[in-house]
């Protein structure tokens, strides 16, 4: 029962629109019809972590938060690439990684989208020129959009999203 | 009813025809021919059968023949159902054998196999329609000889032997009973015929006597626990065809003859006698498909379903007779209607899983599931009739296992209509254990038809199996054929096992009415289902949806991808789930019951214990029952046989005292008793 | 002929009301969780852009694979037409009782539960065995269930059994009702896949019991195994609602009366989804090998409840 009255007495805790919201709300009004056609409101994402220092992971994770909320925008995670509309992949690719994101990205049915999420999946980071990474994400697979930021507030990757869908 | 002698005829000189053809002639034309007589047997049989239960009409037929070996036959509706359930399986097995045996062409002796199976078939059809204790016990011990030489086939395999051993002891314990509760019911004149017995008033102890005689004899060869213990070791070791037909055919022979000694020649009893048989159906329904359920030997996993479904049938019938004793006779006659509805189901589904699996060990050349997988693209159609099989066994609708469970279910809820609450609230119990069972039933074949034909295969003899000859398929499509037939129309098949009751200790045929949508009135209870309007919603809703689907314009494209597996690469058949694991929840959950035991042994690297070389990992289950009844037994049994033997002393001297003794000994009693 | 027309009806808004009941639960739930979230019609969205998309099978799986979601989905929907959903007696009330019911439901759970060992994948076959291993223990209880509606309704069939306590309505209160009401309750969760049995918002493989059977279904395939979930989760809320409080169905077949049942109707599942969303934000996934024992205790409850009966009568 204390867990309710504490419940009722949070109230709702997302906030009414991210920090930086009147532009999200604009691009999100933007893309509104063009997402209509082609995911109808609904975006399931996949999470690739390709060798991700998992900076982007606890910015990504605070994305489902009541804070930030990205259920409201029909953007929710799934558990397999079959069920996917989008992958959100993080990271360098390192060696080991390369073909398992390769498989994932022939796993999703089409159409799908892709995010690279972090400076490390546009430029390899810190990491860049290690014998263990393969490479960006954008040399293994087709990539509509990059987040920069190391790592991306939840606002930026949110943006990210709504970007890529608006793309197509 | 003129055909009925002629029908007769035919199947008994098709049967021995086959008999004699089998030892005479070899090779292809041997087989045919005994396929061929076995077919025209069963199919004679079958017809019999059918004319008499369609006539309506029981007694129908009477034959005396050979008056002075003091053999009798009679027919009437309850032979009359037996011998199409012969038939039906019998015919399938037949054709199927042709093609199943020429493997066996060089291995094992055909000749004997031919002959043998068509003796069994034989004696099962005379017995069924015995009409003294003579003609039946006769062709009792025929059957039990000839399915035990029949087990003993392969005898060069290991555990046959030993399967068959197990089998005929325990068979001939029951047969002892049986000798022993023909004797009571006789008063001691074997030749009696059934109808004097009928005729005759017995004291209540008597009666009661009897009665447990019957059980213990028909329950050891139905299978019921705890005296099942031969059936999943001798029907696995039988060659395939005739695992069916013992499957199928001859523990039902428990059945018919339960029904026909209590129902029949006792005319029912007190309420514990149905409590009794309820019980012990119950308690096998539960252990059969338990003990199913750990089982990875495809075709002893059928075989502990024999024993569920046995246990079922039981359920009906005991729920009948406890519903006998309290003079609800419209419940009784519905119980035992249930109960032979899913004799003849499970004759069908039972026969068509073990074809199945016979077609499954003649591609891969095991029995083990863990071997299999992937041979629904190997043998696409073995896998739909063994798929058909599989749905009809778990009781889902619209077939013919769920018709007869549903049967079952009804009678059981009529339970309120029982007076006395204390006795009553057995019925509930009884429902929930066969929901369990049924429920398990569903889970032990997604089991044993996804591991063994979906997926990829787990060995190369998986990988390289082929689609069964094409007698095979026959066999087996006939099968198919009735479990939808007889699911479909269990407003046929209803009335027509009624009436095949007819007559039988106060049943009351008449008063279940079934028409197309099978409303069933009953004091008590309501229920109503139609089982082909059911099946034509699915077929149409299946049709419907892919066809609505297509008319909105949903999205047809089709890609063909691995599957996915976070991404690993390369995907072999180790990372499959196996058998033992799907059956890991239960195995837990049951754990009281099984008590497995489990044997975990790691060989570490000698570098560092983080490295690991090998993991051997052993669990097996041992029925504990059989620890607990049949050691201390077998125990007591050697112990008794060793003193025993001391008074085998070799001597003639110590002989003849013997006899003088024993003789005098008679001669007393003799003298006594006039 | 209004009852065919009924029928028909019924089952279409079922269909189309299925997904609205599992965007209101899951809006529920993000209420409860200090969130604004999905709206309830965001089911919709999903249904609408899975037929959309493109179907990905696995090279391992045969035709079995992809006739599974049409004989799950068409099994379901055959239940919508036995079910008591807004009037009775409809005119399919003869085709099927309440055994029906759980053994249509039980086929299609078997049939996805091969799909899900089809092709090959480890997830696929711990889900199937999960979801049988679930499904079989839960039997007992549903079939006692029935045991005590029955009996106290003298019928398996669901027109009859709504009719009855219409007539006698103090039976819905008596202790044999009750306690089968709680009974199939758990067995709600345990079958539509809710918590504490299974959780449906779960993305870790090892702790999946529904969804790891459907993780190698896409697209139109995926959208027919979910809606027929969601349809699912409407039956089971109808039969709580109607056969235990069974107020506001339609027994007339007037307009008027059946506006009343949709209006009850929608009532009666706002409560149920109510009070599913509130357990769910209030307890965690119970242990796989704990399920067993939360479902032995929905079966004493459903013997206690045919016990009572019996000793009522």
């Amino acid at each position: 029962m204390r867990l309710f009255s504490k419940i009722f007495q949070v109230g709702l805790a997302t906030e009414p629109l991210p920090p930086g919201g009147a532009d999200v709300v604009r691009l999100l009004h933007e893309v509104d019809a063009r997402v209509r056609r082609l995911f109808g409101r609904a975006v399931a994402v996949r999470q690739v972590d390709a060798g991700s220092c998992n900076g982007c992971e606890l910015e990504i994770t605070g994305l489902t938060s009541p804070v930030y909320d990205s259920e409201r925008f029909g953007i929710h995670f799934v558990a397999s690439p079959r069920h996917a509309d989008m992958l959100l992949v993080t990271g360098p690719v390192t060696r080991n990684m390369a073909v398992p994101l390769l498989k994932t990205y022939e796993a999703t049915p089409a159409p799908k989208l892709v995010v690279a999420v972090g400076d490390c999946a546009r430029t390899c980071g810190v990491f860049q020129g290690s014998y263990a990474v393969a490479g960006s994400v954008d040399q293994i697979i087709p990539v509509d959009v990059f987040v920069d930021g190391c790592p991306p507030e939840p606002t930026d990757i949110l943006r990210g999203i709504l970007a890529a869908i608006g793309r197509r | 009813m003129a055909p009925a002698p002629l029908l007769l005829a035919v199947m008994l000189a098709g049967y021995a025809a086959g008999a004699l053809a089998a030892l005479a002639a070899r090779g292809a034309l041997g087989r045919g021919l005994v396929a061929g007589c076995a077919l025209v047997g069963a199919l004679a049989g079958l017809l019999l059968g059918a004319v008499c239960l369609g006539a309506g009409l029981a007694p129908t037929f009477t034959a005396s023949f050979l008056p002075l070996t003091g053999l009798a036959l009679r027919l009437d509706g309850l032979s009359a159902f037996f011998l199409i359930l012969i038939g039906v399986v019998g015919a399938a097995v037949a054709v199927y054998g042709f093609g199943y045996t020429e493997a066996y062409e060089g291995r094992y002796s055909l000749r004997w196999l031919g002959a043998l199976l068509n003796v069994l078939l034989l004696s099962l059809s005379v017995q069924v329609m015995a009409d003294n204790a003579l003609t039946f016990l006769m062709a009792w011990e025929a059957m039990s000889l000839s399915a035990y030489l029949l087990v003993l086939t392969e005898h060069d395999q290991p555990g046959t032997v030993r399967a068959a051993n197990w089998y005929i002891a325990i068979t001939h314990a029951g047969f002892a009973a049986l000798v022993a509760m023909f004797l009571l019911l006789s008063a001691g004149e074997l030749t009696t015929s059934f109808a004097a017995m009928r005729a005759a008033s017995l004291a209540p102890q008597v009666r009661d006597a009897a009665f447990v005689l019957a059980l213990f004899g028909f329950g050891a060869k139905a299978g019921v626990v705890p005296l099942h213990v031969w059936l999943p070791m001798a029907h696995p070791v039988a060659p395939s065809h005739v695992s069916a037909l013992m499957s199928g055919v001859v523990i039902k022979m428990g059945v018919y003859g339960l029904l026909r000694v209590t129902i029949d020649l006792l005319g029912g009893g007190p309420a514990w006698w149905g409590g009794l048989v309820l019980g012990l159906g119950t308690v096998s329904a539960l252990l059969g498909v338990l003990y199913a359920l750990m089982e990875h030997d495809l075709k002893r996993l059928l075989a502990y379903h024999s024993v569920e479904n046995i246990g079922i049938i039981f359920i009906g019938i005991g729920a009948g007779l406890m519903f006998q004793s309290y003079g609800l006779t419209t419940l009784a006659t519905l119980g035992i209607v249930g109960g032979l509805y899913h004799t003849i189901n499970h004759a069908c589904f039972k026969g068509l899983l073990f074809l199945g699996a016979g077609s499954v060990l003649h591609a891969t050349g095991t029995r083990n599931m863990e071997e299999m997988g992937g041979l629904i693209k190997r043998m696409p159609r073995t896998a739909f009739f063994f798929l058909v099989g599989a749905c009809a066994i778990s009781a889902l609708p619209p077939l013919n296992g769920f018709a007869s469970e549903w049967l079952v279910f009804q009678t059981l809820l009529g339970g309120s209509a029982i007076p006395q609450p204390e006795v009553a609230v057995i019925m509930p119990i009884a429902v929930a254990m066969l929901a369990l069972t049924s429920g398990l039933a569903a889970a032990c074949f997604v089991k044993a038809f996804g591991i063994t034909f979906l997926a990829i295969p787990r060995s190369p003899e998986a990988e390289h199996a082929h689609e069964a000859p094409r007698s095979m398929q026959v066999g087996m499509v006939s099968l198919v054929l009735l479990c939808v037939g007889l699911g479909l129309a269990p407003f046929a098949v209803v009335p027509l096992l009624g009436s095949s009751l007819a007559g039988l200790g106060g049943l009351a045929p008449t008063a279940v009415a079934f028409t197309l949508a099978l409303p069933l009135h009953v004091p008590g209870t309501f229920g109503q289902m139609s089982a082909p309007l059911l099946a034509l919603g699915l077929a149409l809703l299946l049709a419907l949806v892919p066809l609505v689907l297509r008319v909105l314009g949903a999205d047809r494209r089709l890609r063909v991808a691995d599957t996915w597996g976070c991404g690993r690469i390369g995907q072999t058949a180790r990372m499959e789930y196996t058998a033992t694991a799907f059956a890991e929840p239960l195995r837990r959950v049951f754990a009281e019951l099984y008590r497995p035991s489990r044997d975990l042994s790691i060989d570490f690297h000698p570098a560092s214990k983080y490295f690991v070389q090998s993991i051997e990992y052993r669990s097996e289950i041992h029925p504990w029952f059989e620890r607990v009844l049949y050691d201390p037994l077998l125990h007591g049994l050697r112990g008794a046989a060793t003193r025993v033997r001391r008074l085998q002393g070799g001597s003639v001297h110590l002989y003849l005292v013997y006899m003088t003794l024993a003789l005098l000994v008679l001669l007393t009693v003799a003298r006594w008793r006039t | 002929m209004i009852g065919y027309v009924l029928e028909v009806a019924q089952a279409a808004l079922a269909l189309v009301l299925a997904p609205g009941l599992v965007g209101l639960v899951r809006w529920m739930k993000a209420r409860l969780q200090n969130r604004r979230g999905a709206p309830a019609w965001q089911p919709y969205r999903e249904l609408g852009k899975l037929f959309r998309k493109e179907v990905v099978v696995s090279s391992n799986a045969s035709w079995l694979f992809r006739a599974a979601p049409f004989v799950v989905f068409a099994s379901t929907v055959a239940v919508t037409f036995l079910v008591p959903i807004l009037a009775v007696p409809l005119p399919f009330d003869g085709v099927g009782d309440l055994l029906v019911v759980v053994y249509l439901l039980l086929l299609g759970t078997f049939f996805l539960s091969l799909a899900g060992l089809d092709p090959g994948s480890p997830f696929g076959g711990m889900g199937a065995s999960r979801e049988m291993t679930v499904a079989a223990l839960a039997e007992p209880t549903v079939a006692l269930a029935i045991f005590a509606l029955a009996l106290s309704a003298g019928s398996t069939n669901l027109g009859q059994i709504v009719a009855r306590t219409m007539t006698a309505p103090g039976a819905a209160l008596s202790p044999g009702h009750l306690l089968a009401f709680a009974a199939l309750f758990i067995v709600t969760l345990a079958e539509t896949g809710r918590l504490p049995i299974d959780n449906p918002a779960t993305h870790l493989e090892l702790t999946m019991i529904h969804e790891a059977m459907i993780l190698e279904y896409s697209g139109r395939y995926l959208a027919l195994i979910e809606w027929a979930a969601a349809v699912k989760l409407l039956i089971f809320f109808s039969l709580l609602g109607n056969l235990f409080v069974p107020w506001g169905v339609s027994m007339a077949l007037t307009p008027g009366t059946l506006v009343v049942a949709v209006a009850s109707l929608l009532a009666k599942f706002v409560v149920l989804a109510g009070a599913v969303a509130v357990l769910e934000t209030r307890i965690a996934k119970l242990r796989l090998f704990r399920v067993p024992e939360l479902l032995s205790a929905s079966f004493v409850l459903a013997l206690l409840a045919v016990t009572s009966s019996f000793l009522l009568r």
